[in-house]
């Protein structure tokens, strides 16, 4: 029944969601404030059905509901409740419903907060946000029904694929979608604007915070995810440049150009057609993953096949709204006339900088990724673009951008001078090199990568110390000043260190891994590195709804024992898979990581031990680049809501 | 293999792991005694793929394949091959789908150049809008100092 009643309400959404993409539309057109109005109440109602629709479905999982298609195929009595609730997006079906509830979230939070908006802008918004919203319920709908009963229920269900049966991702796709799709928010404004061909300060202090929140969200899923490979694949991989990790990282990297291209148009009123761009890009290439992951395409390049209708639907959905943009576009862009004045060296021309290579990088990402379609097409080769190709096709990129970051970041606005700015981060220069030098001196006869890691670490991070300490002016009671900065600065810095933080961190895991794999006979004590591991036991373990092969290793350090571990092999008999469960000794300067292996013939096992320098720095890193951006959030919002309403009130006698 | 988690891929994985069964990376029995040639085969196997496998090269993967490709790499090692030639060796066997960094031959220069093509384009574009930028300043600016330049050229002069 409540099944039902939810299917119900997503038809209904549907309704709503075109009610609400026509009639606001034509309104602001006609400037019939009437019909402006539907819009605010339409998207309401939208959240409020795909939100009760969404809840049906989880009450299916929660109670186990195996009547149901995508219950019986994702979900087992026997599972933690935790992945009950998280097998409802572990799936096509129940992973699009959440994509659309999200769609219509940001929707009504526009319509609820946007209450400053000039009201044409405000309806062409949500009427955007709203034929986004409709494509994805026709969708739905039509190819990916949640809601579809089986004719007779099983006796139970076939289980969530173990390896997603982890914390780390069950909550990994929620923050990806809030990310991809708070990108729409930003497609939104971007093609109200061009509707209205009016592009100012005022529109771009309301398209920063929505930005801002999607990347944010993206920084969050995108680490978790990297997390989850380190603890969860065996060997401690963080990053794999598969296709699917590649469709969140073009959004991420388009995201983080566009932040920044979005303070250009803030303050000083240029660079807006390519903002425009920059808004569409993002949120295409969205969508692009969203096909990337959906179609099967590029799983495999012979997998076409997989579900070819889905894979059109999405495809003429991307086609339609980024092909629609981009015509739009090269239509009204023109209209967009840049105020600003600026000299060749300034911070609008070194935010340019940030926006060249954080768009190339980002397309040269997407040139690997697809090559292997392009090449098997056009060229009648069969081959593979792999981490090897992305790793040098885009470092340098990053390298490049960590080389300038602290220069342009520091930068005054309008017009600077290149040698003044770097004579002030002289101490954080001289800091990297003798850093830098120690690192080299002491592991002598390896990579460069290391040395080269802790420059542009300690460059990127001292950077964003000293641009910060620079905005407490001159004399006394500097401290004091620096606890009172705005809190945007401090995101700015917070962010920036994060960044420094994470290129450090995988550099310095590349160049200093350690990693040993042997036979291990019961304890008999072995030496990694400087640590002593000693195999002490092997247990059969029934869990849950699994069984698991666990180990006892002591991990010891100079005779005294730091921790005791319990590598694991799981077998899960429903979906009859098997899964490694590392240990991890955590520490702060490295992670000493154990897998147990198969039994031998001699009676040993097999045990893999890799000691793995500054591993947590990673997401460390990556957390404080999310702290930073949630940091100038907060701060946005204050001033969102003082700009805005002084410009609600020049407005008002307007009309 | 992080990333979203949909049904098709996992299903596929699910797939070659059943199929591959729980071996696991590199095993003790396949590492050589000789120090030097191991760590050449583990460069050698990073960069080759596992070809039943979803983006992993044959260092990671517990797939059999993957297993008899890296004893296949060690025995070249074993027999005087360099690296490029025990890699030609496979690449002979199993086509270039099996590299994991693509030759620069043939269109394929076309994937190495495009970043650092586009790089310059990208380069070229914004210093012609930055020009442009700097160049709305001049005006008002030169107004003023080609003034001051003629004044500036009389007193010199006198």
């Amino acid at each position: 029944m409540i099944t039902e009643l939810g299917h119900f309400a997503l038809v209904l959404a549907f309704m709503a969601a075109i009610i609400q993409m026509i009639v606001p539309m034509i309104g602001a057109q006609k400037r019939w404030s009437g019909w402006m109005a539907v819009a605010e109440p339409a998207a309401t109602l939208q959240l409020l059905m795909t939100g009760f629709a969404f809840a049906a479905l989880m009450h299916a999982f929660i109670t186990s509901d195996f009547s149901l298609r995508v219950v019986t195929l994702n979900s087992h009595s026997a599972k933690p409740m935790l992945y009950k609730i998280s097998g409802l997006w572990g799936n096509h079906e129940g992973s699009m419903l959440l994509w659309v509830l999200i769609v219509a979230l940001f929707g009504a939070m526009a319509a609820w907060f946007g209450g400053n908006l000039p009201p044409t802008l405000k309806a062409r918004v949500l009427s955007v946000q709203a034929a986004i919203g409709v494509a994805f319920y026709a969708f739905i709908l039509f190819t990916s029904n949640p809601f579809l009963r089986l004719a007779v229920p099983p006796f139970d269900g076939e289980d969530l694929n173990p390896l997603l049966q982890d914390p780390g991702l069950a909550f990994h796709p929620p923050f990806l979608y809030l990310g991809y799709v708070g990108l729409s928010m930003s497609f939104s404004f971007a093609v109200a604007a061009l509707i209205e061909g009016r592009v100012d300060a005022a529109w771009a202090r309301w398209v920063r915070p929505w930005t801002l929140a999607a990347w944010i969200f993206l920084t969050i899923g995108i680490a978790l995810g990297s997390w989850w490979a380190y603890y969860e694949l065996g060997w401690g991989g963080f990053w794999f440049w598969d296709p699917v990790e590649n469709a969140s990282f073009m959004p991420w990297l388009l995201a983080a150009a566009l932040l920044h291209s979005a303070i250009v148009v803030e303050k000083r009123e240029a660079l807006k057609s390519w903002t425009i761009l920059l808004a569409i890009l993002a949120f295409g290439f969205s969508l692009i993953g969203t096909f990337i992951v959906r179609s099967g395409l590029l799983t495999s390049v012979h997998a076409f096949a997989t579900d070819p209708e889905r894979g059109v639907f999405i495809l003429i959905i991307l086609a339609t709204f980024t092909g629609g943009a981009l015509v739009l576009f090269a239509a009204r862009a023109s209209v967009m006339e840049a105020r600003g004045v600026f000299g060749m060296v300034s911070r609008e021309s070194a935010l340019v900088v940030n926006n060249i290579l954080l768009a190339v990088s980002s397309f040269v990402v997407f040139f690997g990724t697809l090559w292997p379609i392009v090449a098997e097409m056009a060229f009648d080769r069969k081959l593979s673009v792999g981490p090897p190709f992305f790793n040098s096709a885009f470092t340098p990129f990053m390298v490049l951008l960590g080389l300038v970051l602290p220069i342009g970041a520091m930068l005054p606005w309008k017009r600077g001078r290149l040698g003044r700015t770097m004579w002030s981060l002289r101490y954080a220069f001289a800091l990297a090199v003798a850093l830098a030098l120690l690192v080299w001196a002491m592991q002598t006869g390896r990579s460069a990568l290391g040395p080269v890691g802790v420059f542009l670490g300690a460059w990127v991070v001292s950077g964003a110390a000293f641009d910060l300490w620079s905005r407490t002016g001159r004399g006394g009671g500097r401290p004091g000043r620096l606890a009172r900065l705005p809190r945007a600065d401090w995101g700015k810095a917070m962010a920036h260190a994060g960044l420094g933080i994470t290129i450090f961190a995988i550099a310095g895991l590349t160049a200093w891994e350690q990693e040993d794999i042997r036979v291990v006979q019961l304890n008999e004590p072995f030496e990694v590195g400087a640590f002593e591991l000693t195999l002490t036991g092997v247990e059969q373990v029934r869990g849950p709804n699994y069984f698991s092969t666990m180990g006892t290793v002591t991990l010891a350090r100079g005779g005294r024992v730091l921790s005791s571990l319990h590598p694991e092999k799981r077998t899960y008999p429903v979906a009859q898979m098997p899964t490694t469960e590392a240990a991890i000794d955590n520490g702060v300067t490295r992670d000493v990581y154990v897998v147990i292996g198969d039994r031998q013939d001699n009676g040993g096992w097999t045990v893999r031990t890799y000691i793995k320098p500054f591993a947590n720095w990673i997401w460390g890193g990556a957390i404080l680049m999310a702290l930073g951006g949630l940091m100038s959030l907060s701060d946005r919002r204050f001033r969102v809501a003082a700009g805005a309403r002084k410009g609600a009130r020049q407005t008002v006698p307007a009309e | 293999m992080s990333g979203v988690g949909s049904a098709i891929r996992w299903a596929l994985l699910a797939l070659a792991l059943v199929l591959s069964g729980p071996a696991g990376a590199v095993q003790p029995d396949e590492i050589l005694t000789d120090p030097a040639l191991e760590a050449r085969a583990r460069v050698i196997s990073k960069d080759l793929r596992c070809l039943v496998c979803r983006n992993e090269n044959i260092d990671e993967s517990n797939a059999e394949l993957a297993r008899d490709l890296r004893i296949l790499v060690r025995e070249r090692l074993v027999a005087g091959d360099s690296n490029e030639e025990a890699v030609a060796f496979i690449v002979d066997r199993y086509g270039e789908y099996v590299l994991l960094r693509p030759t620069v031959t043939g269109a394929n220069w076309l994937l190495w150049a495009a970043g650092p093509l586009m790089l310059l384009m990208a380069a070229a574009m914004a210093w012609a809008y930055l020009r442009g930028r700097a160049g709305a300043a001049r005006p008002q600016e030169s107004a003023l100092t080609t003034d001051e330049q003629e004044r500036l050229n009389r007193i010199l002069e006198e």
